[in-house]
């Protein structure tokens, strides 16, 4: 290989007592497309944190074009080269294209404006620049965030988890801009855990695992059950098989419900129609603001509606729409948030007493006080049953890392032995093994006689988990469609509004 | 390579979890900060640190007269700051205690003044329970604002307050003036069975200290045993996890205002019908802004704020001291607290971060 564009020797970076990086060394060769590969909370953020300089290493060298670099700040890291698109997007919805790209880049508008255009000419990056940002698709935000990125001039851009917020059509086309800009000489260090995505596009991947590089291969040459053995350290767990569907009674059902947010930036939901039975699993897809937060509030009876619109929400049969969650709960529904520190439970309480947020009907209460035994009973239970990594059940659950905070939550709600289970992103930030875990666990509790409704931005994970999917876009639902009868494309389709969706959903 | 000096200073990490040390530590701290800053004011006014010192901290603590005044201010600051702690705790911020208290004075003198030739032992209890219900309803005025129109309960509760003191001038001025009184805005005097039952002879100490206590551990029951304390913490903590519980909000701030008017009501019929013994002007030395403090230096926890409700106290009445000895201005004791309260805030934001110094030891490339 010629001189590398970037090269780490040693690299290494803790945080107390976790050691997130140990004695890195890569090598970005220029105008290459380089995945780095790993598991949630092997390390890959924190590497890039280090390498765009949001974070100072512990130890180790870094060379850019083969004179010593130092990592000091974003600001260093821009003004040598280096670009990066964060996963979560920091734009300005009320400002538009060209606004927010002023705010960073200097210039006069209008150049700006031609420039824009020019870029997205040249890589496929088409985007209005006089449209206000709150108005663009998540895609075309993408693109902002790359154009952005690609005023500056870098040489390198690294590119953050940046197909977890698209559907499989538009991936494509980012796959499409990506190549342009490598043969356009700009070197992209690409973060993802989606292996077939790295073996269609990338030249070399680095393979972390555990804080360390396990791995350092062409990944064409390696089929996606190598890279995942490099990924997780052993073969991947055969899922259990899903009973036959028995057509049980109906525990969740949701008829033509229209529902028109207070916040003006909130998604409106029109006709919305599902129904979830036992012994059933919906799984509903779509791309996160498509009206996610929306609907699984008003399920869950965080959102409840005016009195006018009556027999739209039934569960287990009563019409439970001006129900407020405690009513819901008390017909047996539960629920696994998306958001787990501050909505599923509160950082600054110790376990035991998160423990008691949702579960404390199970006679966690004596006259009115905390049993403490019972609780701490119940929540040594759960953090054994679903192998709850942590100190113990006085540990704070600000202090557990997101994965075993997830694991708590879900064995929390589980635990309740819901009629109806509700999980919003069931395995976000959750590491592969834990996550299968997770989806075993459901499926078997869907065998057992459980309605299940998920709501998820994992096609893979919709797939081995639901009987039923339905797609979630703009504010609307898709028609169920049989899981097995379906292919990814078609899901896809739906996920970008590219088919109508026709008539109402048939529930 | 120049770097900014900004990049110097050190830098705020949130811990794993909250120091125990840092909490304990706190209140400490602040009172040197605020005595160090307090007595470089005194400096700077000319006046002679070493004397100030002995009046206001000292004084209290050495003879029998002061201590037992000491322990009579503890009474209402305790009650109060109680109940605030309560609401704090739940993140609604009842800053009108001063109203309600006021409030709690009216009531409870209703009796006395209507029924002058009243007698019986259940006459004080009668009035003390009246206050605590006067101090109540004056707080739900706002939580009905609060929950009704979202109306921000800190301007509701404040401004409450200046109604509640015009209130109780109106009612000195005019209907409740005592007719022989010279003219005085004063009330008559309470007959003796009125009077709260005084708890230490020779002293103005009254057995509403002792309900002070008892109400402490009621408070530390609820917020550290009782599912409905919890429910109220869940909600100032984390406001979405609450609604995801189906904890009601609305509930909770009902709650927390109508505790914390209880307290504060009961604290000011304890005032009238104890050292007063009538309703006057000047029934509340600022109680109601004083228990805000002492209930946060008291880190908003019944057992801390006992300590900081007794210690509060004694800066009352070494204030007093030091304004006749030691010839301090009269808002010398309003200047402290307030430091004190700015450098407890400044050192409780250690409970939760540690400072980390950015140092340079990283930049070895080579």
């Amino acid at each position: 290989m010629s001189q590398p564009l970037l090269s780490l020797r040693g690299i290494s970076k803790s945080y107390g007592a976790i050691r997130a990086n140990q004695e890195i060394d890569l090598d970005v060769a220029p105008r290459s497309i380089h995945a780095i590969l790993g598991e949630n909370g092997a390390g890959k953020s924190t590497l890039m944190k280090l390498i765009y300089g949001v974070e100072q290493p512990d130890d180790g060298t870094a060379a850019w074009k083969g004179e010593p670099l130092s990592l000091a700040s974003p600001a260093e890291a821009r003004h040598r080269g280096i670009g990066m698109v964060f996963q979560h997007f920091s734009l300005f919805e009320t400002l538009t294209v060209v606004e927010n790209i002023q705010l960073v880049v200097p210039g006069r508008k209008a150049e700006l404006t031609k420039r824009i255009r020019t870029l997205g000419r040249d890589f496929g990056l088409e985007v209005d620049p006089f449209a206000h940002v709150h108005a663009l698709s998540v895609g075309e935000r993408q693109r902002v965030e790359i154009i952005r990125c690609l005023m500056t001039n870098p040489k390198l851009l690294i590119l953050d988890e940046p197909t977890s917020v698209l559907p499989p059509q538009l991936v494509n086309k980012l796959f499409d801009t990506l190549r342009r800009l490598r043969d356009g000489g700009v070197s992209i260090l690409f973060i993802s855990h989606k292996l077939e995505e790295i073996r269609a596009i990338c030249d070399r991947a680095t393979i972390l695992r555990g804080g360390r590089v396990t791995g350092n291969v062409d990944p064409r040459e390696h089929d996606a059950h190598d890279l995942a053995r490099m990924m997780i350290g052993r073969d991947m767990p055969e899922p259990i098989p899903a009973l036959p569907l028995s057509g049980g009674e109906r525990r969740l059902e949701i008829i033509g419900l229209d529902y028109t947010p207070d916040d003006p930036f909130a998604v409106p939901l029109s006709s919305i129609s599902l129904t979830v039975r036992a012994s059933e699993i919906l799984g509903i897809a779509g791309i996160s603001g498509n009206g996610q937060s929306e609907l699984s509030a008003l399920i869950s009876g965080e959102t409840v509606l005016k009195r006018e619109q009556a027999d739209r929400i039934f569960m287990m049969g009563r019409d439970v729409g001006t129900l407020d969650p405690a009513a819901r709960r008390e017909l047996g529904f539960a629920f696994v948030p998306e958001d787990r520190l501050g909505r599923g439970a509160v950082p600054e309480m110790s376990l035991l007493l998160n423990s008691l947020l949702t579960a404390h009907p199970l006679k966690l209460l004596k006259h009115g006080l905390i049993n403490r035994a019972r609780a701490a009973a119940f929540t040594n239970d759960c953090i054994r049953q679903y192998d709850v990594r942590t100190r113990g059940p006085d540990a704070e659950a600000g202090s557990l890392s997101g994965g075993n905070l997830q694991k708590f939550i879900v064995g929390r709600e589980i635990m309740l032995a819901p009629k109806l289970l509700f999980v919003a992103q069931p395995t976000w930030g959750v590491d592969v093994g834990a996550a299968s875990a997770i989806r075993q666990r459901l499926i078997a509790l869907r065998n057992a006689g459980m309605a299940i409704l998920v709501i998820s931005e994992e096609l893979e994970e919709l797939f081995e988990l639901s009987d039923f999917i339905q797609v979630l876009h703009h504010g609307t639902l898709s028609p169920p469609l049989l899981a097995v009868n379906t292919k990814p494309e078609e899901i896809g389709r739906y996920m970008i509004g590219a088919e109508p969706a026709g008539e109402k959903a048939s529930a | 390579m120049s770097r900014p000096a900004l990049a110097l200073l050190p830098i705020l990490i949130r811990r794993d979890r909250a120091s125990l040390t840092a909490t304990l530590l706190a209140p400490a701290l602040a009172l040197a900060a605020a005595l160090i800053l307090n007595l470089g004011l005194y400096v700077l006014l000319g006046r002679d640190p070493v004397a100030v010192v002995h009046a206001m901290l000292l004084e209290p603590f050495l003879s029998w007269a002061s201590f037992s005044e000491v322990l009579l201010k503890t009474g209402p600051l305790l009650l109060i700051a109680q109940g605030l702690a309560i609401g704090f705790r739940a993140k609604v911020f009842n800053i009108g205690a001063e109203g309600q208290f006021i409030l709690g004075a009216i009531f409870a003198s209703a009796l006395p003044i209507w029924f002058p030739q009243a007698t019986g032992a259940w006459i004080w209890p009668a009035m003390l329970l009246l206050g605590a219900i006067g101090g109540a309803l004056w707080a739900s005025i706002t939580a009905f604002w609060r929950v009704r129109l979202n109306a921000n309960e800190i301007l509701v509760s404040l401004m409450l307050s200046l109604v509640a003191a015009q209130l109780l001038y109106y009612l000195l001025l005019g209907p409740w003036k005592d007719p022989n009184g010279f003219n005085f805005p004063q009330s008559v005097m309470f007959q003796y069975d009125a009077m709260v039952p005084t708890l230490i002879p020779g002293t103005r100490v009254n057995v509403s200290l002792l309900i002070a206590f008892a109400l402490s551990a009621a408070a530390w029951i609820f917020m550290q045993k009782s599912f409905m304390g919890y429910k109220l913490q869940v909600g100032g903590l984390a406001p979405r996890a609450a609604g995801y519980a189906g904890f009601n909000q609305g509930w909770a701030i009902w709650l927390s205002l109508l505790i914390g008017g209880f307290a504060a009501g009961l604290a000011g019929a304890a005032e009238v019908a104890g050292p007063l013994g009538q309703l006057q002007r000047s029934i509340s030395t600022g109680y109601g802004y004083a228990a805000i403090i002492v209930a946060y230096l008291g880190g908003l926890h019944p057992i801390g704020i006992v300590v900081s409700a007794f210690f509060m106290a004694a800066l009352y009445i070494g204030g007093d001291n030091a304004m006749v000895s030691a010839n301090l201005p009269i808002a010398a004791v309003r200047v402290f607290q307030g430091s004190l309260l700015l450098a407890y805030l400044v050192a409780i934001t250690f409970v939760r971060y540690r400072l980390e110094w950015r140092h340079a030891g990283h930049r070895n490339t080579s």
